[in-house]
């Protein structure tokens, strides 16, 4: 296999569409219907008992910021507050977009812009971004939402730990937007009646972060962006760490989320922080359920699913001497194997996609 | 002409719920609301042409289970990106214990 292309616009893209490796049937564990009913119902409590606690902890750390400003005693809030704008924000964009974090849609939808604020993700682009991460989950040249290509570019990932690409990517697509411009990989998957919402978005962005910037230079301080901006860099890491492994040194190319996606179980800050996006195999399976019902999925179809990682770290044990063999071979991947109780991999659905099995 | 066709019974769609009829070629979604109506439309999601069949009926809505589309199934218009089309909706109506679609 050749070098792959990852560009929307590419070669790869292209095959993907006339291989049928798009927009294709995924495999599915079968839950019965009633229990699949009870598992997608919504329900507004746990997300507002869970939006309060976070915009209140932002608050309580922010302002012990504030007010401990000057001293080195301000820092673990504002390390604290950062990981909350720059990394709870990731999982409030996800699940708020998918709109099950909340029963009530004008809820969802307030939580969700906030979220992409926080994030510099347009709250257009991404929405349709993650609709084609849905569809083509880690097709090469149809997912824009791939995070460790191959070969692995290891230091963009590390560099995303504090925030830098993605963070300066963000502002300057904030830029492009607000002068009424797409980059030409969103056209592809961007209606063109959504369009003028996306620039409108980027142009009230622009007005808060003028007028953040305006009341730094008036008080001739950086407190204000410690607020609003600055978190994006100094908080992204734990989201990194976590969404690394959603996928990460899984097959590219496949239509079994087994195969291509990964389950960690987490300690419980970092699931909040995560709003258990960890149970990322069931949440690609069925992207109906709320995040307050996977461990519940989870408990449902694990039968059917790989072993799930016991931890964060035991997951990076596995990921990786993976991407690291990849840097020399990038049609490496890892294959887990299945319980017996586990129907077969449908590697039927892309046979011709798969490269080499890790053993 | 549009005739009428024996979809299905009452009981075998739950309150709140949807099933999947199948027509010659043609696949549509047939809704039992809260309140104890009827209602159909196309079965394909306008978004991608998945099936609303293992989607989530919420009162009058219906979201699609592969990208969280909504719409509201009485009147097929699209509510929630990102589906932006509507759904074609057809006449039902129930005899006896029978629903009929009109198509």
């Amino acid at each position: 296999m050749g070098a792959r292309d990852y560009s929307m616009l590419g070669a790869d893209a292209k095959r993907a569409v006339e291989t049928g490796l798009s927009a294709a049937e995924w495999y599915h564990t079968s839950v019965p219907r009633k229990e699949m009913k009870a598992l997608m119902k919504r329900s507004d409590q746990p997300a507002i008992r869970d939006t309060i606690l976070l915009f209140g902890l932002m608050v309580g750390f922010a302002g012990a910021g504030i007010a401990l400003w000057g001293s080195w005693w301000s820092a673990p809030f504002w390390l604290a507050y950062g990981v909350l704008y720059g990394s709870a924000m990731d999982s409030r964009w996800h699940e708020c977009g998918h709109g099950t974090a909340f029963r009530t849609g004008w809820m969802n939808d307030w939580v969700y812009q906030v979220a992409c604020f926080c994030m510099v993700r347009n709250p257009v682009t991404w929405r349709w971004s993650h609709a084609r991460h849905h569809t083509d989950t880690i097709i090469v040249g149809r997912d824009p939402e791939i995070v460790a290509m191959r070969p692995p570019d290891l230091l963009r990932i590390v560099l995303n730990f504090f925030g830098i690409l993605d963070a300066l990517n963000g502002w300057k697509r904030m830029l492009q937007n607000a002068a009424g411009h797409l980059d030409d990989e969103e056209t592809t998957f961007i209606p063109d009646s959504e369009k003028p919402k996306a620039f409108n978005a980027a142009r009230i962005w622009v007005l808060i972060y003028v007028a953040t910037l305006v009341l730094a230079v008036v008080l001739g301080s950086i407190l204000p962006l410690m607020v609003i901006g600055l978190p994006r860099f100094f908080g992204a890491w734990h989201h990194v760490m976590t969404g690394v492994l959603q996928h990460s040194g899984l097959a590219e190319d496949v239509l079994d989320h087994r195969l291509n996606s990964r389950t960690v179980l987490m300690n419980p800050v970092s699931r909040f922080i995560y709003w258990n996006m960890n149970y990322h195999v069931e949440h690609h399976m069925f992207p109906m359920v709320p995040y307050h019902a996977l461990p519940k999925l989870h408990e449902t179809i694990k039968h059917d699913l790989p072993a799930p990682n016991q931890s964060i770290f035991e997951a990076y044990v596995e990921v990786l001497p993976v991407l690291i063999r990849q840097l020399r071979n990038e049609n490496y991947f890892l294959k887990r194997s299945l319980p017996a109780t586990a129907k077969p991999y449908r590697e039927d659905l892309h046979l011709d996609a798969l490269g080499t099995p890790a053993e | 002409m549009n005739q009428w066709i024996d979809a299905c019974a009452k009981g075998d769609i739950e309150e709140e719920d949807l099933i999947r009829f199948d027509h010659g070629d043609r696949t549509f979604a047939i809704y039992r609301s809260p309140d104890d109506e009827f209602f159909c439309t196309d079965g394909l999601c306008t978004h991608e042409e998945v099936h609303l069949e293992d989607g989530l009926v919420m009162d009058h809505t219906i979201e699609c289970p592969k990208h969280n589309g909504q719409f509201d199934y009485r009147t097929g218009k699209a509510l929630r990106a990102p589906v932006c089309d509507n759904l074609q909706t057809y006449p039902v109506k129930v005899e006896g214990d029978r629903v009929l679609i009109q198509i």
